[in-house]
C-alpha cells in the first residue's frame, strides 16, 4: 500500500485547482444577468470567451464532456432554449480536439486567430438555434457583440493566464 | 512554442478508456441537447420549474447591483441637463405654450368623448393592473431579448401576461420563477403585436427584429400607409394586449413596411405594471331557437 500522505504523486489536487476554471466560466456566463437592460445584444458572450480561453491555454484540464454542464448553465442564465450552448460548445470542443492534432505550433497569435474564427461561427450557431419559428431577427444583429468579443479576446486570455498561475500557486 | 500534445493515448488502458468515454459522453450529450431543443420547439413552456429557479437565482444577484446602476445613470443625466440648460430653457418654453393649447383642445375632446360614450352606452372591459414591479435586468449577451421583472408566481404573475410602463407597452411575461420572472421584450423576434396607426386607424402587425427596433406591416397590401412619426398603438385584436396602449413610433418608411422604435425604454422604466391577459368582451350569442 502506498501512503497517500507525503507522496507528491498521490496527493489530491486542491479544490481551488479544479474549481477556478469552472467558476470563472460560470462567472462569464453570469454577465447575462448584469443589471443593464439592453434592447439589442451588445455585450460580448463572456462565458463562451472564458471557456475558449481555458480550453486553448490548458487543453488537458477538462474532459471533453465538460462543455455540456457549462453550456447548460449558460442556457439557463441567458434564457436561450435549453440545449443551444450545450450542443454548440461541445461541438466546439470536438473541433478543437481536431485542431490540436493539426497545429504543430502554438502562440498567443494563433490562439487569437482560432478564437476569431470560432466566435463568429458559434455566434451564428447560437442565433440559428435560439430563434423561434417565424422570427425576424436578422443574423447581422450579432455583429457588434462578435466584433467586441474578438477584440477583447486577448484580454480574456491574459486574465485566464493570471487565474491559471494563481490556481497553480503553492 | 511547439504545440503541447495532450490526450496521448499511450499504453495505459485506463487513459484509453477515459478518453473514449469522454467522446461517447460528448456525442450522447449533443444528441440529448438536440432532443432538448426539439422539446423546446414543440412545447416552449417545458422545464418551466428549472428555468424559473434559474430566473430567481439570477434575480438575486441582479437586484443588488441595480440600485448602483440607477444612481450612476441619474448622475449622468443631471450633468448633461446642466450643460444644455440655456438652449433647452427656450425650447421648453415654446413647447409649453404649444402643449397648453393642445391640452385645452384634448380636454374638450375628452368631454365630448364621455358624452358620446354615454350616448352609445359603450362599456369597455379594460383590465386593471395586477401589480407594479421593478425591471431589474436583462440578457444583453444572448440573441433573445429578455428583461427580468422582480415579481413571480408568488405575486400572481403568470406566463402570457402583458407588461407595460407609463410610456407604453414593454412586452409579455415569458416564464416566471417564484419571486422573479422573465419578460419577452417588444424587440425580440418572437413578439408579434396586433396594432393600428392612430392617424388613420389602419390595422397592422408589429414584430420585433432583435436589434432594438420593430417592423410594422400593414394587414392590407398595397398603398403607402405609414408616415414618419406615426404613433402605433395596440388594437386589441385577438385579445392578449389591452387596446390603445402606445407601442412604438415609426422612424423609417420602406414602401408598405415601416421600422418603428418602441416608446417604452425598459432601461429607463423604473416600474412596470403587469396586466392580466386581455379578453375582448364577447358579443351576445344569438339565442338558441326553441324546438
Amino acid at each position: 500500500m502506498i501512503a497517500r500522505k507525503g507522496n507528491p504523486y498521490m496527493e489530491r489536487p486542491a479544490l481551488r485547482v479544479t474549481l477556478i476554471p469552472i467558476a470563472s466560466t460560470l462567472a462569464g456566463s453570469a454577465t447575462a444577468i448584469v443589471p443593464i437592460i439592453a434592447t439589442e445584444p451588445i455585450v460580448p458572450p463572456f462565458g463562451l470567451m472564458m471557456l475558449l480561453a481555458w480550453r486553448l491555454l490548458r487543453p488537458e484540464i477538462w474532459p471533453l464532456w465538460m462543455a455540456l454542464p457549462l453550456g447548460l448553465a449558460d442556457d439557463l442564465l441567458s434564457g436561450h432554449y435549453l440545449g443551444t450552448a450545450m450542443i454548440l460548445w461541445t461541438v466546439a470542443f470536438l473541433v478543437l480536439e481536431w485542431v490540436d492534432q493539426l497545429l504543430l505550433w502554438r502562440e498567443g497569435w494563433i490562439e487569437w486567430a482560432i478564437a476569431a474564427v470560432a466566435l463568429p461561427l458559434l455566434g451564428v450557431g447560437a442565433w440559428a438555434l435560439s430563434q423561434p419559428i417565424g422570427s425576424h431577427t436578422p443574423v447581422l444583429s450579432i455583429l457588434p457583440q462578435t466584433i467586441g468579443a474578438i477584440l477583447l479576446f486577448p484580454v480574456v486570455l491574459r486574465l485566464t493566464a493570471r487565474l491559471d498561475s494563481w490556481r497553480l500557486k503553492r | 512554442m511547439a504545440a503541447p500534445r495532450h490526450r496521448r493515448r499511450g499504453f495505459s488502458r485506463r487513459v484509453q478508456y477515459g478518453l473514449f468515454a469522454g467522446y461517447v459522453i460528448a456525442i450522447v450529450g449533443i444528441l440529448a441537447g438536440a432532443a432538448l431543443l426539439l422539446i423546446a420547439r414543440l412545447d416552449p413552456r417545458a422545464f418551466g420549474t428549472l428555468r424559473g429557479v434559474a430566473v430567481d437565482a439570477g434575480a438575486l444577484f441582479t437586484g443588488v447591483g441595480r440600485s448602483g446602476i440607477d444612481g450612476l445613470r441619474d448622475a449622468g443625466d443631471a450633468i448633461s441637463a446642466y450643460v444644455a440648460a440655456g438652449s433647452q430653457n427656450e425650447m421648453l418654453r415654446e413647447e409649453l405654450v404649444r402643449a397648453r393649447r393642445a391640452l385645452i383642445r384634448s380636454k374638450a375632446i375628452e368631454a365630448e368623448n364621455i358624452r358620446l360614450k354615454k350616448l352609445s352606452r359603450l362599456s369597455e372591459h379594460l383590465p386593471a393592473p395586477i401589480l407594479s414591479a421593478r425591471l431589474i435586468g436583462s440578457t444583453p449577451t444572448g440573441q433573445r431579448r429578455f428583461a427580468t421583472l422582480s415579481a413571480g408566481t408568488s405575486d400572481g404573475v403568470r406566463p402570457g401576461m402583458t407588461v407595460r410602463s407609463p410610456d407604453g407597452l414593454v412586452g409579455r411575461v415569458y416564464e416566471s420563477g417564484i419571486f422573479a420572472s422573465r419578460v419577452l421584450l417588444l424587440t425580440d423576434g418572437e413578439t408579434a403585436v396586433p396594432v393600428k396607426i392612430t392617424r388613420s386607424g389602419q390595422a397592422a402587425l408589429a414584430t420585433g427584429q432583435g436589434d432594438g427596433t420593430m417592423e410594422v406591416r400593414a394587414l392590407i397590401a398595397g398603398g403607402n400607409p405609414f408616415r414618419r412619426g406615426d404613433l402605433v398603438v395596440t388594437s386589441g385584436t385577438g385579445g392578449v394586449y389591452t387596446p390603445n396602449t402606445p407601442v412604438a413610433v415609426v422612424t423609417v418608411v420602406r414602401g408598405d413596411r415601416a421600422i418603428a422604435r418602441p416608446l417604452a425604454d425598459p432601461a429607463r422604466a423604473d416600474f412596470a405594471m403587469v396586466f392580466p391577459i386581455f379578453q375582448a368582451p364577447v358579443a351576445d350569442l344569438p339565442a338558441q331557437p326553441k324546438p
